[in-house]
């Protein structure tokens, strides 16, 4: 609760703040949320319950007002509140246009993501979902480096449409249960039985909103364009956090509420994200623009985070979460390697790049050790979450493990491709004066190595936030099975 | 104690790469040779402990990951055949560093190149202590990336990264098979840890069909490490890499974590016919490929590179056979010898100015003394002269292939007498003859400095001596050492079918007649009628395809790197004309986003949106308090 309000406020406070403080305020703001995110979780007991629990009611007594913390939100919150210290160091060192719009924007993001992790009430969810919808629509338009807005007004109408479907899946749902009382409180909406139609119904509505945010295959197209024309912070909060939105909703609204049909909705959600892990990753080797080879890996990995969660187990919903946090970290660093060099050399085109590391050998070894993250190297971040996840689609499918599995040795063809033709070789005449690391980027690009390192050698702490949380989801989805069976 | 040895090397790499840049380059690579020197002293504990209780010791570290199927703890774990790898890593790894600080004095990337040999040693010891696949994973993985980053050291040069990327990605397609492997475990064993899992394959929890189907995903792992057929070209590009990596990583210890990692699931592999007979042809047919190859190879470090993968392929028909010990023994005295060749190159490589092409050497026995007299010894150790160390272990291989089966040793003592071919060749042309390089070059021909020339004379002395660890049978008391000392550790025994006395008098009869062939034919050719080998266009056909090594690489261009490629190409057409119709093909959005972007165009229609969604999200945020405060 808190928490959005301090980013809520850091955001109009920016906004109003004279030209030049902004981002300092922005920055205050967000280290302000992150230190106090830090506290919550100094007395945070990850039993599985809703903790630091607000509940009020809004419109009626159907909706609610009601947010709470169990241990798969901290884990979101903690990602979110992180990444935005990085995205604003990252961002500072650019000069922007209408700069208190821009850093407003980015907090005001911060505080609908906030909600959305915390909501307890379908509605509220909902309308947390869109609110986030608003700021990264203009961030992306606004700031478009094509200067183009169809990109960004197509990816704005296609979300929200897939999101309008969501709404009336949860008002029927809504309908179906209590008459009185909180009729939109998570526990409720849970309990509702469907039959097998209304449930197909339901999860179809519910399935696009979330497909279309991860992106799932076949509803991905919005996504190349999208990272590849926005500034660098938006499609930072796009990539890092706001497709971790798509997910989170899997895990904690999608499954529990259609688990007569779940078996279905698994088959079909495992069989699209291996097909986006191997579909992603052979677009990805033939990219030479760096931000576009990101958004189609970004696709493959998140592929195989949805094929995780889908198969409804503990190992990959555990996997799922772990490697949610570490793609998290790994993609906005990578995008942030990418906008230094860009902005160093105003290009990002492979064909043209080369011999960085000989002029920037500091900025080449922590570039270097993202790209092993991303690579699922051990002792990097990448590494327990990729390895839970292959575990639990091989052990749900033999063919399609190995199938996903692939992607150990296709993600390595295209990260080091990457990292060799831009990094390596002979400096030519764009390389040639680059600097090593300035200001900000050395905090932003240190505290993400380091957090790549440090989850890499000890990903149990993730684990153990999470796991009774992930446990009482798999129970709500074990227990109507039986219920119904 | 086993942490210890762990955490030395790391310390090491932290120091070097935080702050090796500004520290005089001697004291680097000091530092960085002392903390090998640490692990290798604590070696030399572990393996008085586990002389001592053959049970071996073990130390839990943390958990890495606990989830309900998924359970892995970062335990170490020492017992004979640990210890065996621990000494080998630790000791030449002591050598190579030691040497490596006079070979790369002069270059400015000095201090990375100890953090990364630091690393290197780090990994692998982790390889070998892991009591568990998954932290076997761990350094797997670990060396593959340290190989990586030290082939591709001098990075400016894009082929020299092509070779490194080669590395990698054909280690990745082993490590696939290894990760397959772990996840059977982790599904049918429920545990990584090797000792349950060969407790499991021993008391038949696991149906056969598994441990055939476990043992042989191991195994691609270990093809692909260890250089096997299909997965072996990557270990001749590696050679781009500075030369004491090529001793280090890709001679004496990194690929042979493949052998390792076998000898280590032993009672699978014993459960398995099918994976034995799988292991035995390609350890067979990958010897003699190479070893073919390496005939007309000019490039001094390829011909032992070829020969590196010919000496595994030995291992692995050893493996294949059942003989375990004779593998490890093997594994040992081909660090000792490989080691040598190969910092032996390294020191002629650095008296030619970095040539490597050996058609523009010739002579230089008389300039470099200690290199020759130690690279002879290593030749001669390779190819199996009589009571040196290479002889000794060849043949205790080639007495458990004749037990075998007698076509298997038939192949076998093919390549085994290749060998003496291709390395007596190299010697030759090297050493005897006339200088042929530039006049430049002869100016400069000089003996390596000590730093260099110790390390060589005392694996010279290794090589020679190597061979006690293990006498064969007929030695009496004092044979099959080795093999009574870490038969405790191998869960199934066997003894290899050991053949009678007078057959085995012949093999070794056998064994000095193919080593004098060779020697004569060689001699004969390269020092009496001083041949040297002809440049590539004056090649004949046969020898034009062995020089370009069967065309295999081309041959995998054509067969997965391009279907790859055009796979992606049709993934990106796919996504940009079927998947992109979805948004496109709704015909009213198209108008809707051209109204909204005539607005948005037009000015301050920003501001306005924003205002409007701040005032909904603050008025439905203040009502919720204030619904709150009124209840």
């Amino acid at each position: 609760m808190e928490l959005i309000l301090i980013s809520i406020i850091a955001s109009i406070v920016t906004y109003f703040v004279p030209k030049g403080m902004a981002k300092m305020v922005a920055l205050f703001g967000a280290i302000l949320t992150l230190a106090y995110n830090s506290f919550l979780l100094q007395s945070f007991v990850a039993d599985g319950t809703k903790k630091f629990v607000f509940d009020t009611p809004w419109f009626s007594d159907a909706v609610h007002f009601s947010v709470g913390i169990d241990g798969i939100s901290m884990l979101m919150l903690l990602l979110t509140n992180i990444l935005m210290v990085v995205i604003l160091l990252g961002a500072m060192r650019k000069e922007w246009k209408r700069e208190s719009l821009f850093y407003s924007l980015i907090l005001f993001m911060q505080a609908a993501l906030i909600g959305v992790f915390v909501s307890n009430d379908g509605i509220m969810f909902y309308v947390f979902w869109e609110l986030a919808l608003i700021p990264i629509y203009f961030l992306c338009a606004l700031w478009s480096e094509s200067g183009d807005y169809k990109t960004t007004t197509r990816f704005f109408i296609y979300t929200f449409m897939g999101s309008l479907a969501m709404l009336g899946s949860f008002i029927y749902l809504g309908s179906k249960g209590l008459v009185d009382g909180h009729t939109f409180a998570y526990d409720n909406l849970v309990a509702v039985k469907l039959s097998t139609t209304e449930s197909m119904w339901v999860g179809l509505g519910i399935f696009i909103a979330f497909a279309v945010k991860i992106p799932l295959l076949p509803f991905n197209a919005w996504q190349p364009s999208t990272y590849a024309e926005s500034p660098t912070p938006a499609s930072q909060l796009l990539s890092g956090i706001m497709l971790k939105m798509g997910l989170y909703g899997l895990i904690r609204w999608f499954f529990p509420m259609v688990p007569e049909t779940y078996e279905f909705w698994s088959n079909l959600i495992i069989i699209l994200g291996v097909i986006a892990v191997i579909h992603g990753a052979l677009i990805a080797i033939r990219q030479n623009g760096m931000k576009r080879l990101t958004a189609f890996a970004s696709l493959s990995h998140v592929g195989l985070i949805a094929a995780g969660i889908a198969t409804i187990t503990i190992v990959g919903l555990q996997g799922a979460l772990v490697q949610m946090f570490a793609h998290g970290i790994n993609v906005v660093g990578i995008f942030l390697c990418i906008d230094i060099i860009q902005r160093r050399t105003q290009t990002r085109d492979l064909t043209q790049l080369g011999g960085i590391a000989k002029q920037a050998p500091y900025f080449a070894a922590l570039f270097l050790i993202l790209v092993l993250g991303t690579m699922a190297v051990p002792f990097t971040n990448g590494f327990p979450g990729e390895i839970l996840l292959l575990k639990s689609i091989f052990g749900y499918h033999t063919i399609l493990g190995v199938i996903a599995g692939l992607t150990v040795i296709l993600c390595a063809v295209y990260m080091l491709r990457m990292y060799q033709k831009g990094m390596l070789g002979k400096p030519n005449g764009e390389t040639f004066h680059f600097p090593d690391l300035q200001k900000s980027e050395w905090p932003a690009l240190i505290l993400l190595s380091a957090m790549v390192i440090g989850m890499g050698v000890y990903p149990q702490w993730i684990v153990e936030l999470t796991e009774a949380s992930s446990e009482n989801i798999l129970k709500i989805i074990k227990e109507t099975v039986e219920g119904v069976s | 104690m086993l942490a210890w040895i762990i955490l030395l090397p790391l310390v090491g790499f932290a120091f070097s790469i935080l702050f090796g840049k500004k520290l005089p380059k001697p004291l680097v690579g000091f530092i960085a040779s002392v903390v090998v020197l640490g692990s290798f002293l604590f070696s030399i504990d572990v393996f008085n402990t586990v002389s001592a209780d053959p049970n071996g010791i073990s130390e839990r570290l943390f958990t890495f990951l606990a989830i309900d199927g998924f359970n892995v703890s970062f335990t170490l774990f020492a017992d004979r055949i640990t210890s065996i790898m621990l000494l080998v890593i630790t000791g030449v790894g002591l050598l190579i560093h030691v040497y490596s600080i006079s070979y790369m004095s002069h270059d400015e990337g000095f201090y990375k190149f100890f953090a990364y040999l630091n690393l290197f040693v780090f990994n692998m010891l982790i390889l070998v202590l892991g009591s568990n696949l998954l932290v076997l994973f761990f350094g797997w993985e670990g060396v593959g990336l340290c190989s990586y980053l030290l082939i591709g050291f001098w990075y400016q040069n894009p082929s020299f990264g092509k070779a490194a990327r080669k590395a990698f990605i054909m280690n990745r397609i082993g490590d696939l098979g290894l990760l397959l492997a772990i996840f059977l475990c982790a599904i049918y064993v429920g545990s990584f840890e090797f000792s349950v899992i060969s407790d499991a394959a021993q008391s038949g929890a696991l149906p056969e069909h598994l441990i055939t189907t476990i043992s042989i995903l191991l195994f691609v792992g270990a093809m692909g490490k260890s250089a096997q057929i299909p997965l072996y070209t990557w270990l001749p590009d590696a050679m781009a890499g500075p030369t004491p990596v090529s001793a280090l990583i890709h001679a004496a210890t990194m690929v042979t974590a493949g052998v390792y990692l076998i000898v280590r699931n032993q009672a699978l592999f014993m459960l398995s016919s099918s994976a034995n007979e799988l292991i035995m042809f390609i350890g067979l047919a990958t010897s003699l490929v190479a070893a073919v190859i390496a005939l007309k190879q000019n490039d001094i470090k390829k011909v032992l590179a070829y020969s590196t993968v010919s000496q595994l392929g030995f291992m692995f028909i050893a493996l294949g056979v059942g003989a375990y010990s004779a593998a490890m023994f093997h594994l040992v005295t081909h660090a000792f010898f490989k080691a040598l060749l190969f910092l032996g190159s390294g020191s002629i490589i650095h008296a030619m100015d970095d040539e490597q092409d050996m058609r523009r050497m010739g002579g230089l026995r008389k300039s470099m003394p200690i290199t020759f007299i130690t690279f002879l010894i290593g030749t001669l150790a390779i190819s199996g002269f009589p009571f040196l160390s290479g002889f000794f272990s060849k043949d205790e291989i080639l007495a458990s292939a004749f037990g075998h089966n007698r076509w298997v040793w038939g192949i076998a003592i093919i390549s085994a007498t290749l060998t003496g071919f291709y390395m007596f060749r190299l010697l030759f042309v090297v050493f005897f003859g006339t200088f042929r390089g530039t006049k430049e070059q002869k100016s400069h021909l000089h003996e390596s400095p000590w730093l260099m020339t110790i390390p060589l004379m005392i694996l010279a002395l290794l090589s020679v001596f190597g061979g006690m660890l293990n006498l064969p049978k007929y030695a009496g008391s004092l044979s099959e050492k080795l093999h009574h000392w870490i038969e405790p550790n191998l869960p199934i025994l066997r003894n290899p079918v050991h053949v009678s006395h007078s057959i085995e008098y012949m093999l070794v009869g056998v064994a000095i007649f193919i080593f004098l062939l060779a020697f004569i034919l060689q001699y004969r050719k390269y020092v009496f009628k001083s041949a040297v080998p002809e440049e590539d266009n004056e090649m004949s056909k046969s020898a034009l395809v062995l020089a370009n090594k069967l065309y295999v690489d081309e041959a995998y261009d054509k067969m997965f790197v391009e279907p790859t490629e055009t796979l992606g190409d049709y993934s990106s057409w796919f996504d940009r004309n079927i998947i992109g119709l979805i948004p496109k093909s709704i015909k009213g959005w198209n108008t809707a986003l051209a109204r909204l972007n005539a607005r948005v165009q037009n000015g301050n229609i920003e501001y306005y949106l924003v205002y409007m969604s701040l005032a909904v999200f603050l008025v439905l945020f203040l009502s919720a308090i204030c619904l709150k405060l009124w209840n």
